[in-house]
């Protein structure tokens, strides 16, 4: 099917709405993406016909509602290419997921004196969790920095990895736009001998997906941010790897046995998925695949990247000195996510101005604090893009900033 | 900017861009730190007390409009008053933003005016920054803790 923005736009109800008489700009996707009616029409739907607990009682309700949530995952192994539907493991957000990870995996595979590798473009969910690895086991974190232009400088990629038995990073940057050469860095862990953990927030609701092309061994992300509800995250693992990690939640469903003496784990993916998951949500995330694979992945890819081009040059046209724009010039290596400083204007006050205009952007430190360091700067403003942004979604923030620049002027 | 006169009003932004008592006071003088782990905001005050009384106070760190003015305005309001009239005043000013301290019903004594910090009070009407506004006076509350 052919990409029309007008289209998806209507298939969108909040953004329909108006306040103050001037239409929705949401501009914050990055933060946390809309619903589209498909996906809130089938999980009303499934509460109204077919709610029920999964995996634990013999009525047809409950069969149903079995069905339908395992149907999702099947989406969801299609979607990323997952070898085994049995490694797709649902968790409470990626950010849980990458913590299951650290845990679990790094837990038993990791001691005193072990390398694990990130990037300075992390965001916290990718740093504390190891963060917290190395108090507790001593681990040696080491950081791949970056390039001028916000890109991860591989110049000693080679000698980082040197040792190392995990490479934790992610596909795109949720503050630079930067997406990274996974592939490329999949495969220099393994020559490495570390395992390879993509961090695929950001990325995987606005590419397409194959985690056997990357050769990665873990992959998360995150409903919410793919037009799917909150509270959903995938972790991927391989098959090989997520049996011989210890469970990390102990609790009903995980289990095949508990007995006075101990107990003994159920097979993936039930093994990390204890307790009764959130079932309509996962649903939801079904539903939103199948939205987004409609439109196609590559579609929106390139609606975005069309996008982000244009929001550089009439960025850069109208305000030149007065804005600077993190990250990657070349639309070929970013997203449609960019944080910028505008004068001397704090994002705060920036973002103020802006929703006079109901236009929506984040302004902080985006949960990566040590890269906000790098940039020198304690907050951004961010403006991040979706399928359904348009063109006049960039007119509109273009034009806003001019306000902005005369309120604040030192 | 229609719709942000409330907000911005002059003298704050007069307070933003020409910020007062900035700088800091070497030991022994008291310092705090505080953070707005939302936004990325950092302050620090500096407080020189001696005999119950603020004797000079020096602001530093970073943030929005409403962060540094709310920040300066309260050094030039508490400079030279005692810690009491001080920690009234703070109470006072968070009552103003609608943040009112746990399990202390005594009465607010009101009979002093609060002068250009006034101008705050249309933060109220906005309430994602009305932790900009108290950040620099919940880190004043901690220095005076230190001192």
């Amino acid at each position: 099917m052919s990409f029309d923005v007008a289209l998806i736009k209507k298939d969108f109800p909040l953004l329909q709405r108006v306040i103050n008489n001037k239409p929705l700009v949401y501009l914050d996707s990055a933060n946390t993406s809309q619903k589209p009616r498909q996906v809130i029409d089938a999980m009303s739907h499934f509460m109204e016909t077919s709610y029920a607990p999964i995996n634990r009682s013999a009525y047809q309700l409950a069969a149903e509602s079995t069905d339908a949530f395992e149907h999702a995952r099947g989406l969801c192994r299609t979607f990323i290419n997952a070898p085994r539907t049995n490694e797709i493991i649902f968790t409470k957000n990626a950010t849980e997921a990458l913590n299951l990870v650290a845990h679990s995996w790094g837990g038993a595979n990791l001691h005193r004196g072990d390398v694990v590798v990130l990037t300075q473009m992390e965001h916290h969910a990718n740093i504390v969790p190891w963060h917290m690895l190395a108090a507790s086991h001593g681990i040696e974190l080491r950081w791949v920095p970056l390039t001028d232009d916000g890109q991860l400088d591989l110049t000693n990629l080679d000698s980082l990895l040197k040792g190392a038995k995990a490479f934790s990073f992610t596909a795109m940057s949720n503050v630079l736009g930067t997406i990274t050469p996974v592939q490329q860095l999949c495969a220099a862990a393994h020559a490495a001998g570390a395992i390879a953990i993509v961090d695929g927030c950001q990325y995987v609701p606005h590419n397409v997906t194959d985690v056997v092309a990357w050769g990665a061994d873990f992959l998360t992300f995150s409903s919410h941010k793919m037009c799917g509800p909150s509270g959903i995250g995938v972790l991927w693992g391989r098959e090989e790897l997520l049996n011989a990690m210890p469970p990390f939640l102990g609790g009903g469903n995980m289990i095949a046995d508990v007995r006075l003496d101990g107990f003994t784990c159920a097979e993936l993916p039930a093994k990390f998925e204890a307790g009764t998951p959130p079932i309509t949500e996962v649903i939801g995330l079904g539903a939103a695949i199948s939205y987004l694979t409609a439109i196609g992945m590559s579609n929106i890819r390139q609606h975005e990247k069309e996008t982000v081009t244009y929001a550089l040059s009439a960025l850069n046209e109208r305000y030149g000195n007065d804005i600077t724009i993190h990250g990657p010039s070349d639309p070929e290596v970013r997203g449609a996510t960019l944080s910028f400083k505008f004068k001397d204007v704090h994002p705060h006050d920036l973002s103020q101005v802006l929703d006079q205009s109901n236009i929506c952007v984040r302004a902080g430190h985006h949960c990566a604090k040590p890269l906000m360091r790098l940039l020198g700067a304690n907050a951004t403003a961010r403006a991040s893009f979706y399928l359904y942004n348009s063109l006049d979604d960039v007119d509109a923030l273009v034009n806003a900033l001019e306000g902005a620049g005369d309120l604040f002027s030192l | 900017m229609p719709g942000l006169e409330d907000l911005y009003r002059e003298i704050i932004l007069d307070h933003y861009r020409t910020p007062r008592n900035r700088g800091e006071l070497a030991p022994p003088a008291a310092k705090a730190e505080g953070h707005n782990p939302l936004c990325g905001d950092e302050i620090q005050v500096y407080i020189d007390v001696a005999d119950g009384v603020v004797r000079d106070i020096k602001i530093g760190g970073q943030g929005c409009s409403i962060s540094q003015s709310s920040a300066s305005m309260m050094s030039a309001a508490v400079k030279g008053k005692s810690i009491d009239d001080i920690r009234n005043l703070v109470r006072r000013f968070k009552h103003m933003m609608s943040i009112e301290e746990e399990g202390n019903d005594s009465p607010i004594d009101e009979s002093q005016s609060l002068g250009d910090l006034e101008a705050l009070q249309g933060v109220v009407k906005f309430p994602v920054r009305i932790k900009c506004a108290v950040l620099s006076w919940n880190t004043l509350l901690d220095a005076l803790n230190n001192a």
